[in-house]
């Protein structure tokens, strides 16, 4: 009983933090989706559909959406992964002053990755009632996006806790971003199809755990829903989470017991 | 409440602490004394149960932190060394969600707040948030913290480092309130005049070993003399064998000579007896400075 309280007790901190800046994240969890939804789906999307050669033979902002959706979660389990983790043992030490009482090094990465699936879970949630609003949600699959956004964040947020927690300078996470969050973003099939790389790129993309993501969030929005490729999706980022969360554990084991 | 025998911390190659034994007792206010590396954080993290023990024995509150940390944590209070307060929260917030951590319910935390920051006397500051509050205000409100769980025994790492005469005195205050109460608290420092205002019994350590071991009055007694003359000369200073059988010992430094001796006025007077008047005298009582000075050297640890 105690090891499922006491990380809800670590998380309780996170929350109580967030309960002071919470409108206006808000704000933002709404106005991006309107703004890359508007941009692309709508502004773009409007070109891309002349030319009659749309990517899945869907209409472009039901093609582009989903995976906006998808790179969000990639993104926002990222940030709230790598800068605020290394705070709480470096700058803030919230984790010294939470491991200094009942609760162990491994309560305290957990309440704080179950602040990171909030913060997920509301964003996405929010995106997928924008995309909605625009009419890129074409079957009821689509209220899974939901969940699979949470899958998408922990693939990532884990294995990013690992590393936030086992390196000294906040400068490996600019570099994380430049040359891993944003050619994910890019090339990994939420603006086209990752069959219009190069073979050897194409390869790379299929290995990223937000490929699988975005197109599982692309068959639940677009309700192509097929048990085999989406189970397969499934445990691909099951997998990134799974090992991300052994390797988080080791990492702040090893920086906050020494 | 803490017993530990032939006590080993090691990180890598560095021994930080070197076979230590220990016992503190039930409402003792006991204190560990030592320049900076001397091992005194690294013991006092091993007390907390957040540091694993290398080598040797070390029970606390009569369990092993290996097997029991989370159950003996539950028991301590802790004021780290440097705050791990939320300076995103109010005052309030700060304590409150400290005693969350304890599985405490926010029914019995309200009236509990309350006493703690009167007893710091952070009551006015409750609402703040904890960013703009002074240093001193920081510090008593990590001790206030560090009492939520109405601990049977208190870690405070170096509790005054970093602030100001007047704050200090504040936080000694309330620290000897607690040892009023019968708390048993464990402190390390580097400031003597902390040791001796709030500890019973402490070690003094150095190079992760324990050198000596009384109470302040004790240590005093064995390791210096009653007082102290400290004196300065104006050009042409005497050499130590002038001065040698004037005091029990003598200490010559760049700028001045301590002659530690029982009877601070007959030695001061035998120096004029003798011809050897100095530019100025300062008589004072001995004090674990002196004890400190003597067992760990003058050498600037860095």
């Amino acid at each position: 009983m105690e090891s499922v309280l006491q990380p809800l007790r670590a998380y309780e901190h996170w929350l109580a933090q967030y309960k002071r800046v919470w409108r206006g994240t808000i704000g933002t969890s709404l106005v991006n989706p309107i703004l890359y939804v508007t941009a692309l789906g709508v502004g773009l999307g409007t070109i891309v559909d002349q030319t009659q050669n749309a990517p899945g033979g869907v209409p472009y902002l039901d093609f582009v959406a989903p995976g906006l959706v998808a790179a969000a979660a990639m993104q926002t389990a990222t940030i709230e992964s790598t800068w605020p983790v290394m705070s709480a043992i470096k700058w803030s030490r919230v984790y010294h002053a939470m491991i200094a009482t009942p609760l162990s090094e491994r309560d305290a990465f957990v309440g704080h990755q179950l602040f990171v699936i909030t913060r997920v879970f509301t964003s996405a949630a929010a995106y997928l009632a924008v995309i909605a609003v625009f009419g890129a949600v074409a079957s009821w699959w689509g209220i899974l996006v939901v969940p699979v956004a949470v899958l998408i964040g922990t693939a990532f947020s884990m294995p990013m806790a690992a590393l936030a927690a086992a390196v000294e300078e906040d400068r490996t996470f600019v570099t994380v971003f430049r040359f891993l969050i944003v050619p994910m973003f890019l090339f990994s099939g939420t603006f086209f199809p990752v069959s219009q790389l190069p073979l050897a790129l194409e390869l790379v993309a299929y290995a990223t755990p937000i490929w699988h993501g975005v197109e599982l969030c692309r068959m639940l929005t677009l309700g192509t829903v097929e048990a085999l490729p989406a189970l397969g999706h499934v445990a691909y980022l099951l997998a990134w989470s799974a090992v991300g969360f052994e390797l988080a554990r080791r990492s702040y084991r090893r920086r906050l017991l020494g | 409440m803490i017993h530990a025998r032939g006590l080993v911390k090691r990180f890598g190659d560095l021994v930080a602490v070197d076979g230590i034994d220990l016992d503190v007792k039930r409402g003792e206010a006991f204190g560990f004394l030592g320049p900076n590396g001397a091992g005194k954080s690294s013991t006092m993290r091993m007390i907390g149960c957040v540091s694993p023990v290398s080598d040797g024995t070390l029970r606390i509150l009569d369990r092993d932190p290996a097997v029991d940390g989370a159950r003996i944590r539950a028991r301590l209070g802790v004021v780290p060394q440097q705050d791990t307060l939320d300076f995103e929260l109010t005052v309030r917030e700060n304590v409150l969600i400290y005693g969350r951590y304890f599985g405490l319910s926010r029914r019995e935390l309200k009236p509990r707040i309350d006493e703690l920051l009167d007893f710091v006397q952070l009551t006015e500051r409750a609402g703040d948030k904890v960013e703009p509050l002074s240093g001193g205000m920081k510090r008593r409100l990590t001790i206030a913290r560090s009492l939520v769980n109405d601990p049977d025994l208190l870690l405070l790492d170096e509790p005054t480092t970093g602030l100001d005469p007047q704050a200090r005195h504040v936080v000694w205050d309330r620290l000897f309130r607690l040892k009023q109460q019968g708390k048993t608290f464990v402190v390390t420092t580097h400031y003597m005049d902390e040791a001796e205002q709030l500890c019973d019994r402490l070690v003094v350590m150095d190079h992760g070993r324990i050198v000596a071991e009384g109470s302040p009055w004790e240590l005093i007694q064995r390791y210096s003399t009653r007082e102290v003359v400290e004196v300065r000369f104006d050009d042409e200073r005497p050499g130590a064998g002038v001065l040698g059988d004037v005091a029990e010992r003598v200490e010559e430094l760049p700028d001045r000579a301590l002659l530690y001796t029982s009877d601070g006025d007959a030695t001061a007077a035998q120096l004029h007896d003798r011809n050897l008047p100095p530019h100025s005298t300062l008589i004072r009582r001995s004090t674990l400075e002196d004890v400190f000075l003597h067992l760990t050297g003058r050498t600037l640890v860095d």
